[in-house]
């Protein structure tokens, strides 16, 4: 139960920087972090206690198992992720561009 | 990013890179072929392809790069496994569903040539990916920064 | 479990130093050491290939990360209501950790996981399409939909990219770059 709480204490980093901070380049390093807690948290939904990773090897039999269902989930999970990631990124850029500043606050300003 | 490092990085780099480059992308090809008897799959075997083009990049210098490999190959190469991923699982009608798995001849286990159709799919997925990723690190890569400093 | 604590423990440090630091390169690696760490957890909870995807993921992000904050380290602001914004951000992670408190109690133990799809999964996957790696029949056999439609994600997401990164299109940037072909 305390790998769970570390985990929601990682998740709330992620968010006090997605809420708190005011460059965008930290906004999104938050949303990393939070992409990362969501992950670790489906992973350790699946772990079993001493089992093995799903793969079957050729001259052993290989009980105990963990539940698989989960990283396939992730391993989608974490493409995604990547390309959302790229996307906010191309946008941030964009608004570098645009206005020379990361600042949000600036951003709102000048939008009038 | 700035006008003098267009011809790449030092004489060091250059040659490093040219060794070891190869090796990456043959990692990045047994990553994928290998994807459904041991771990890894097409993501991952996409992303390492990818990043050993970014590696050439980043050491020879964008217009290199640019000079061979344009933007248009990648977008048809990025079609091209999109277009293979529907057509394998479009392909599945023939046995009744979609993504049925229509290979008559499964294969030992253990080896590469087994699973049905999952080589063709990691094939494809891996395509899709590597020329995906490419396109977006190029993009990122060649936009300009003038607007930072005129005004 | 303690390694498993220990190197978790370590990812809070990584992040808290990327939320809190200054310069946004430093940021940017420290977000990077928590994402390898995050790795070596997934390797010990058994899943190898989660382990493979997020390590070569990190490396790119990076790449990426990089790109868009080299140079930029620019001051911002840090003026403005500071108490009401720390209090509604406080009071917000405070709801959050009640709920999930209270979502944890339903949860089973961690090490014994409720496997009544996978049950199906594990014992009939490999008769059902020859592959001896699980991850992969379910990824591609199985739940082939998940898959096209992150496919498809993927897809529109350079297409987006692509398109919020242009040079043309725009009447001042085609007048200020109309030589420049890219």
């Amino acid at each position: 139960m305390s790998v769970y709480f570390l985990n929601f204490v990682l998740f709330s980093i992620g968010l006090y920087c997605v809420l708190r901070k005011r460059n965008l380049i930290k906004i999104i390093i938050g949303l990393i972090i939070c992409e990362y807690a969501v992950n670790l948290f489906l992973i350790l939904v699946g772990y079993k206690m001493n089992g093995r990773s799903p793969i079957y090897a050729p001259q052993q039999e290989i009980v105990n198992m963990v539940d698989p269902l989960p990283q396939v989930l992730v391993l989608t999970s974490i493409v995604i992720s990547l390309a959302t990631t790229a996307l906010v990124i191309a946008v941030a850029i964009r608004i570098y561009e645009k206005y020379h500043t990361f600042d949000i606050t600036k951003i709102r300003r000048l939008k009038g | 990013m700035n006008s003098e490092n267009n011809n790449g990085m030092s004489l060091i780099i250059k040659t490093v890179t040219r060794l070891t480059v190869g090796f990456i992308f043959i990692y990045g090809i047994y990553i994928v072929l290998h994807g459904h008897v041991s771990p890894g799959g097409g993501f991952a075997g996409g992303v390492i392809i990818a990043l050993s083009f970014v590696n050439l990049m980043l050491a020879y210098g964008k217009e290199e790069l640019y000079k061979r490999v344009p933007k248009t190959v990648l977008s048809l190469f990025e079609s091209i496994g999109a277009i293979m991923f529907l057509s394998i699982a479009l392909l599945g009608f023939t046995g009744g569903y979609f993504f049925y798995d229509w290979f008559v001849y499964k294969g030992e286990p253990f080896s590469i040539f087994s699973a049905g159709t999952m080589p063709l799919s990691n094939i494809a997925i891996a395509i899709k990916v590597a020329s995906g990723l490419f396109a977006i690190f190029l993009v990122l890569i060649l936009l300009r920064v003038t607007s930072g400093e005129e005004e | 479990m303690l390694e498993l604590h220990l190197i978790l423990i370590f990812v809070i440090i990584g992040a808290i130093i990327a939320v809190e630091i200054k310069d946004l390169l430093s940021s940017v690696v420290a977000v990077s050491a928590a994402g390898l760490g995050l790795c070596i957890i997934f390797l010990m909870l058994k899943a190898p290939d989660v382990a493979i995807t997020q390590l070569v993921v990190e490396i790119f992000l990076l790449v990426i990360l990089i790109r868009a904050t080299i140079r930029r380290d620019l001051p911002f602001s840090v003026s403005g209501r500071w108490f009401f914004n720390t209090l509604i951000t406080v009071v917000f992670i405070g709801m959050f950790l009640t709920v999930a408190f209270i979502c944890l109690k339903q949860l089973p133990e961690f090490g014994s996981p409720l496997m009544r799809v996978s049950s199906f999964y594990l014992k009939e996957g490999f008769d059902k399409t020859q592959a001896t790696n699980l991850i992969s029949s379910i990824l591609l056999g199985f739940r082939a939909y998940d898959t096209l439609g992150e496919a498809t994600i993927l897809f529109t997401s350079v297409i987006a990219v692509l398109v919020v990164i242009r040079k043309k299109g725009r009447k001042e940037v085609m007048e200020k770059e109309d030589k420049d072909e890219f």
